[in-house]
């Protein structure tokens, strides 16, 4: 394709016929389009996609897989017993001296759905979908600190300049909704994601990719209110002004880009209407919010659960919910708890409304963190370091196999002992669904056809329905 | 049991290969199956790491790591090697399947009996073509044109050439006004002045133009406007990265690079500094500030992390850095593998990453002018009081002799131990041991916590511990703290100790007297470590580290420069510790005087510690600096006046008739100015190895390199040293292929959108072909003969007919040459993210004009930098004064939260080196521009300026809003639609259908709050046009 660097959304030329004298606009156009092919238009993948959207509910910090849904019995029985050595050789931990005594699961797990998984007691609603997500018990990433490990998850690389996972879907996807961004980033919890904004950046792709951050009160959109003295008149009428007057140029010097400048107004106008009417969740009905355990206008993971859900309707391809609040080095009994009221209900509600819905057959939703949790105690008895050996995270709807529990780790939930699922391959996996070669999605920059999963990534057959 | 087979038949070949009797046939057996999975990368098209194997003399004379083929050993021939996938280089063929076993043993037979290959077979006279990016530039003849009278300079010549070829004619020159407005948004980033507009189109003079051009290049703000280009490859950000993401000071930087541009330094000088002011023979401040460029990577300061991991990032980012923004070259490829296209190696690149890899990461205090002016003052009145007292007492040397005899041998004997450090007690932070046993905290920096640290020693008795607390490039000014000051503070010390071999009950150890060669008064800590409690926290003498009160501790704070020495304290203990068979001790260091936030600049702790042991019944704290004691060990004859001198000043504050006078001295020290930190690299004494890191790993050290550059590159200048200077000035030679093309085509694409090689971070194998081939040698002859001016070359390229002509485009030269590349047209774009708000500051007069000086907390909304949008919760403090209408250039860049203003019009945060932004147009630009809150406020103030000062009617205030955004006057239908708009809202305001109060905030007394509500709305239209930001 053309280097999108250098072209806009101009997909007015085929879209918009705002009333400025469109025939004549699209008879000065038409003959650019080769130069002006919009960067947002929906695209076909490589084969038939299973998921069209993904939700990615993004548990920053990293949850304990080991108190959560990695049960392990013989954890318990070693508890404050020193790893075996063999275990630790080459280990390295952020925090922690890797020769610290094993730390036993502080929850209990309880039997769920048709195929009686373990499931912590911390998850009572997650347990009520487990027949309808696929649990990957063998994550391994490659990063232990939080920054570069959300990177990979998030990028593929350690290293920052690469672009997003949302990034790499919206630039080969395109995007379906006229006027709301294609990709689409909350952010709840006690803290913003370690990664920053490059987690949803661009990286060397057009900028039109990178993620827009919303806000789950207020202005959902930087800047989408009138400022102070600008009622709706005044703005519409001074839309009308620089349309016109923009209109008057562009026949002037026949740069087509001036015609996106136009549509560009345009839609911004039309998203002052759009995004606050997504966002008012006083009209979804109370079982709704019930389900989800939302408030409307008191932010929180599950009212982004919901605008999650409500975007995806519109049109939205990406949206990724960041709940940065998994760090439990410490306070791991209290805290997981703490996280897990705020986080299961909302989690399970979004997969099973986006079920009733008809939306879960191709929406992707993804949760889990960067890591997992060592097996091995940080300070007393009550905390764990940061371990990529082995984590969990699941997936639902958009092509996966439901009810799946796919790969285990060893009994002290240290190593991955079967069915290894790296990150690289989960992005691959996730390509496939929305139909993707992920080795043919490709970008060239400086000299080099980049992708999401750099040289490496697998399908996860498994995974597949 | 084929494998056996083969080993069989094997051996039997190898046998019988001593009489070169072919048992594998090349053409039959070896030639198709190179045919079929090699030639594509190794054969006509491509020749990747060097290498054809279609053709028997290129196969064999290997590629860019060697010969592929050593007859007669398979074994030893890399072509074997990597396809049967033995070694740590990737497997052949790469990205597809493995050979089969059986063509991976008849190539290793082939090979073992001496690699066969027929005369005549295969392609003949084939070659391996340098790729043009790689031989050094000549200047090209000036090609023929038809058109003789269009050209103005050479630059012409080669576009019109180009346009002559394809049928095309060049477009008509633009008129005066566009032609201004263009050069001025390319030259200063601003938009001119009607003033500005109505000399140059009253200046009928025939060098009008030139006078413009020669006006802008000799603007201050050209510095600005082109330095920000060059910051965006020297990947500037105001804060660290990474989860912390803390602010960092590294503005003196971006100011000298303004400075450098604005004086036109010659660009290899430009590049020398910044790649090794520091090793420049009396490096001044500010060639050392110009390394700033390669600290400006990121830094990882999240907890739990291993320093060492993450320095080697920041080298990556480095090489990178220089290999984009420098080199035009992507060299990152090297950090796993030889590049994939281009002849380098990972050797190569390992070994040029060597010139880099001996600096310390170091942040030094840097000062203005007027600083500077201050601070040789405060130096030079000491002086002059030490010459009095040295007059005064014409014997002083020999009393100082006898004092240095009395305090020669005044030590007791001290042991230092090797601690070893409590990981989950330090939280987060890494002690790293140093070879004199001393430790150097780096990584996280939590603002509270208590170290616990084991001594092990088969001392028998122990009386006292001391305590050194050390300088170190690598902290903050060298430390000895890691406060941004470089300074720290401890709280409180606890010491235990236990019998070796039994530790598990450890007794407490009492301290009964403790001395410090330093005891600072009393003081309240600075706001900066404020923790939220409302506990009166104070640092001061030593007393305050066992006092057993957390709110008191040993400061070392004593004012600038003095801060940051060396310091010792000795605790005593009540009673000597003895264990006939040795002692393990339990040292405390309670560091809690940080401020609440660890995630922002707020820890007071020690950066470099040493902790020793002695059995001496009279140990007390050495009085005597460190760097004092130094000199003392020097012979008199053998010490410099410097060093001298130094014994001095410190031999002078124990001499009591000289009490008035050492007074004077501190309150001189007390006018010493803070200055300001700045990061640098200052170049280690001892040599860091380096490694091939296999895959790029650091933690999987290869074969170690020595410095160099690469082969297929121009060699090291004669007489250049080994080290980054040397790698600086081969990187600045006269005969390197990439570094003059690559700036020259950077400058070429700012002005025309696109360079003349659009992949303009990449000019290697894969870059794509240069429009004008020709035109960009010539470009980079003419810069390097110019002294590389960089001024010239805007001054070429502004003056040429190429850059002069009208931007309007026609339907058939749109459809024949979308992108312009061909350049039968004037550049049109959209202006840089930054140049958006200039403009519209400098439209509505709020700019404030002023040149450097620190980054400044443009308006954005507070929850940005406050969790959960923003990791932690980050300052920003909203500038109220003038600092508020700065160019954007100042605005403070955290690369976490970047500006929203900036990133939503395509501006890089900072991540990595970028010298091709994207130019984006999207909705969320627009909402900006319509609705954030600076284009209001410039909207009010234009509006304000016009009905002030633009005259008494309607329009000619129209005319003069107009001009002020987009310097040509509006056209009558133009005026229609904006005063139209201006009647329609002042009547709604006036009628009362609409509140004027919002919008115009105060009306000044005698203007019309309708009528001013009225031209906002006017103002607000024109700083939303396309016109406005785009370069016409």
């Amino acid at each position: 394709m053309k280097d999108p660097k250098t072209v806009s959304r101009r997909w007015f030329i085929e879209e918009c016929a705002i009333g400025l004298g469109a025939m004549a606009l699209s008879q000065l156009l038409g003959t650019a389009r080769a130069a002006t092919a919009d960067p947002l238009a929906p695209k076909r993948p490589h084969h038939p996609p299973k998921a069209k959207n993904v939700i990615f509910l993004f548990m920053a910090g990293a949850p304990s897989h080991l108190e959560l849904f990695d049960h392990k019995p013989q954890l318990a029985k070693f508890d404050g017993t020193l790893p075996p050595a063999e275990l630790l050789k080459g280990y390295r931990a952020a925090f922690i001296n890797p020769n610290s005594k094993l730390l036993g699961p502080r929850y209990r797990f309880v039997r769920a759905g048709k195929s009686g998984v373990e499931i912590s007691e911390l998850l009572p609603h997650t347990a009520q979908i487990v027949d309808e997500i696929a649990i990957i018990k063998s994550m391994v990433t490659d990063a232990f600190n939080h920054a570069p490990g959300q990177l990979l998850m998030n990028t593929g690389s350690q290293q920052f300049g690469r672009p997003s996972m949302g990034a790499w879907v919206t630039y080969g996807l395109g995007s379906e909704s006229k006027d709301l961004p294609a990709f689409v980033v909350f952010s709840s919890g006690k803290k913003g994601p370690s990664g920053g904004s490059s987690c949803w950046g661009s990286g060397f792709l057009p900028t039109v990719y990178q993620g827009v951050q919303f806000r789950s009160s207020g202005d959902p959109v930087l800047y989408l209110s009138n400022p102070k003295g600008v009622d709706n008149q005044l703005q519409r009428d001074s839309l009308d002004s620089i349309q016109r007057l923009n209109q008057m140029h562009l026949e002037r010097t026949g740069d087509p880009e001036i015609a996106t400048r136009i549509n560009s107004f345009e839609m911004a106008f039309r998203m002052q209407t759009s995004a606050p009417e997504l966002m008012d969740l006083s009209k979804e009905p109370k079982q709704i919010l019930e389900l989800y355990g939302a408030e409307p206008g008191k932010p929180s993971f599950a009212n982004n659960c919901l605008l999650a859900r409500r975007l995806v309707e519109r049109g939205v391809r990406f949206v990724q919910l960041y709940h940065e609040a998994w760090d439990q080095h410490q306070n791991l009994v209290k805290d997981l708890a703490t996280n897990c009221r705020d986080t299961d209900r909302a989690s399970a509600a979004l997969v099973l409304d986006l079920k009733q819905r008809g939306l879960l057959d191709e929406t992707l939703v993804i949760w889990g963190g960067e890591f997992g949790r060592t097996p091995m105690v940080q300070g007393g008895s009550d905390g764990r370091d940061h371990h990529p050996n082995a984590f969990t995270m699941w997936l639902a709807g958009g092509g996966v196999k439901a009810g799946l529990v796919l790969g285990e780790s060893d009994e002290l939930g240290f190593n991955v002992a079967r069915d290894k699922v790296h990150v690289h391959d989960l992005h691959a996996t996730i390509l496939h669904l929305l139909g993707f070669d992920h080795v043919k999605l490709t970008y060239r920059f400086q000299g080099r056809d980049f992708r999401l999963t750099d040289v490496h990534g697998n399908v996860v057959e498994k995974l597949l329905a | 049991m084929k494998a056996v087979l083969l080993l069989v038949v094997s051996a039997l070949t190898s046998a019988v290969a001593q009489d070169r009797s072919p048992g594998i046939d090349f053409v039959q057996q070896i030639q198709p199956v190179f045919e079929k999975n090699c030639y594509g990368c190794h054969g006509a098209k491509a020749q990747l790491g060097g290498l054809r194997l279609d053709s028997k003399k290129l196969a064999f004379a290997g590629g860019q790591s060697g010969p592929a083929i050593v007859a007669g050993n398979a074994e030893k021939s890399p072509l074997y090697q990597r396809i049967a996938g033995i070694g740590d280089q990737a497997r052949m063929p790469m990205g597809g399947k493995p050979l089969e076993a059986s063509q991976i043993a008849a190539i290793r037979d082939w090979i073992n009996q001496g690699a066969f290959w027929p005369d005549g077979v295969g392609v003949q006279n084939a070659e391996i073509k340098k790729h043009w990016a790689f031989v050094p530039p000549k200047r090209p003849a000036l090609p023929a044109v038809r058109n003789r009278s269009w050209p103005r300079n050479p630059i012409d010549y080669f576009i019109l050439a180009r346009l002559e070829k394809e049928g095309l004619m060049p477009a008509p020159q633009a008129d005066k006004v566009t032609l201004l407005r263009r050069l001025s948004l390319d030259l200063i980033g601003l938009p001119p002045t009607i003033a500005e507009v109505e000399a140059f189109l009253n200046d009928k003079s025939h060098n009008a133009y030139e006078k413009q051009v020669e006006r802008l290049l000799a603007s201050p703000h050209y510095g600005e406007r082109w330095a920000r280009h060059w910051l965006d490859a020297a990947r500037y950000a105001d804060s660290d990265g990474f989860e912390k993401d803390k602010p960092r000071w590294v503005w003196f930087y971006r100011d000298w690079v303004i400075s450098a541009l604005n004086r036109d330094m010659p660009y290899d000088r430009f590049l020398i500094e910044q790649l090794a002011g520091d090793l420049l023979p009396n490096a001044t401040q500010q060639q050392r500030v110009a390394t700033g460029f390669l600290r400006n990577s990121m830094i990882n300061e999240e907890g739990g992390i291993d320093p060492e991991q993450f320095r080697m990032e920041a080298m990556f980012d480095r090489m990178d850095a220089i290999g984009k923004s420098i080199l035009g070259l992507t060299i990152q490829c090297g950090q796993c593998h030889n590049h994939k296209y281009d002849p380098l190696t990972q050797e190569d690149y390992y070994r040029m990453f060597a010139f880099l890899n001996n600096s310390h990461e170091a942040a030094i205090a840097v000062y203005t002018e007027d600083e500077e002016r201050k601070r040789q003052q405060v130096l030079e009145q000491i002086r002059q009081i030490e010459r009095d007292l040295q007059q005064r007492k014409p014997d002083w040397e020999a009393a100082m002799a006898a004092w240095e005899e009395k305090v020669r041998h005044n030590q007791p004997r001290w042991i230092v131990l090797k601690p070893e450090v409590d990981d989950i007690s330090t939280g987060g932070q890494k002690y790293l041991l140093q070879e004199d046993l001393s430790l150097l905290a780096a990584g996280y920096a939590p603002t509270k916590h208590k170290a616990k640290f084991t001594l092990r020693t088969d001392q028998k008795r122990i009386t006292a511990l001391r305590l050194d607390l050390l300088n170190d490039p690598n902290l903050p000014l060298g430390g000895p703290g890691r406060s941004i000051k470089g300074t720290g503070a401890l709280t409180e010390i606890e010491i235990e100790a236990a019998p070796a071999g039994d530790d598990s009950d450890p007794r407490k150890v009492k301290i009964v007297q403790a001395t410090a060669s330093v005891n600072p008064p009393e003081k309240e800590l600075e706001p900066i470590f404020f923790d939220k409690s409302k506990n009166r926290r104070v640092t001061g003498p030593i007393a305050f580290a066992i006092d057993g009160d957390d709110n008191t501790a040993w400061g070392i704070d004593i004012g600038p420069v003095r801060r940051n020495q060396p310091q010792n304290a000795v605790f005593v203990f009540e009673k000597p510790v003895e264990n006939p068979n040795g002692t393990v001790l339990t040292v405390y260091l309670s560091q809690r005087h940080g401020g609440w936030n660890s995630d922002d600049n707020q820890n007071h702790n020690l950066g470099r510690i040493r902790l020793s042991i002695t059995d001496d019944d009279r140990a007390a704290a050495d009085p005597v600096p460190a760097q004092v004691r130094e000199i003392l060990a020097i012979p008199r004859a053998q010490r410099t006046a410097a060093q001298q001198q130094a014994v001095f000043s410190y031999w002078r504050t124990s001499v009591p008739e000289w009490a008035e006078a050492n007074q004077r001295v501190e309150e001189l020290w007390r006018q010493h100015p803070e200055g300001t930190s700045q990061l640098v690299l200052q170049e280690r004494e001892t040599p860091r190895p380096t490694h091939i890191l296999v895959r790029g790993d650091f933690l999987k050290p290869g074969k170690r390199v020595e410095p160099g550059t690469p082969a297929f590159l121009h060699p090291m200048p004669a007489g250049a040293p080994r080290n980054r200077l040397g790698f600086a000035q081969w990187i600045t030679d006269r005969n390197s292929p990439t570094t003059a093309r690559a700036m020259v085509n950077r400058i070429w694409q700012s002005y025309f959108g696109a360079g003349l090689v659009q992949t303009s971070e990449d000019l290697g194998k894969q870059s794509e072909p240069p429009s004008h081939p020709e035109l960009l040698d010539w470009l980079a002859v003419e810069f390097m003969d110019q002294g590389w001016s960089m001024k010239h070359l805007h001054r070429l390229i502004v003056t040429s007919a190429t850059y002069q002509q009208s931007s309007k485009v026609s339907r058939e030269l749109l459809e024949r040459d979308p992108f312009n590349r061909l350049l039968a047209r004037g550049p049109r774009f959209r202006v840089e993210g930054e140049i958006v708000r200039d403009i519209a500051l400098a439209a509505s007069g709020l700019l404030n004009p002023k040149i450097g000086g620190p980054s400044v907390y443009a308006p954005a909304p507070d929850f940005l930098f406050l969790p959960p949008a923003s990791y932690g919760p980050k300052q920003w403090h909203e500038e109220t004064g003038e600092n508020r209408y700065r160019r954007a250039l100042y605005t403070f860049r955290y690369r976490s939260v970047p500006y929203p203003m900036l990133q939503a019009f395509d501006t890089p945060n900072g991540d990595m080196a970028c010298v091709r932004r994207s130019r984006s147009n999207t909705p969320l630009q627009a909402l900006t521009t319509l609705n954030e809150p600076l284009f209001l406020e410039a909207a009010r103030a234009l509006a304000l300026k016009t009905v002030r000062e633009g005259g008494p009617t309607d329009a000619e205030r129209l005319e003069y809003a107009f001009r002020r955004c987009l310097a040509r006057k509006p056209e009558p239908r133009e005026s229609a639609e904006l005063l139209g708009l201006l009647r329609r809202q002042a009547e709604r305001f006036r009628s009362g259908e609409a509140d004027p109060a919002g919008l115009v905030e105060k009306a000044p007394t005698g203007v019309d709050a309708a009528e001013l509500g009225g031209w906002v709305a006017v103002s607000r239209v024109l700083l939303n046009l396309d016109e406005t930001i785009t370069k016409e």
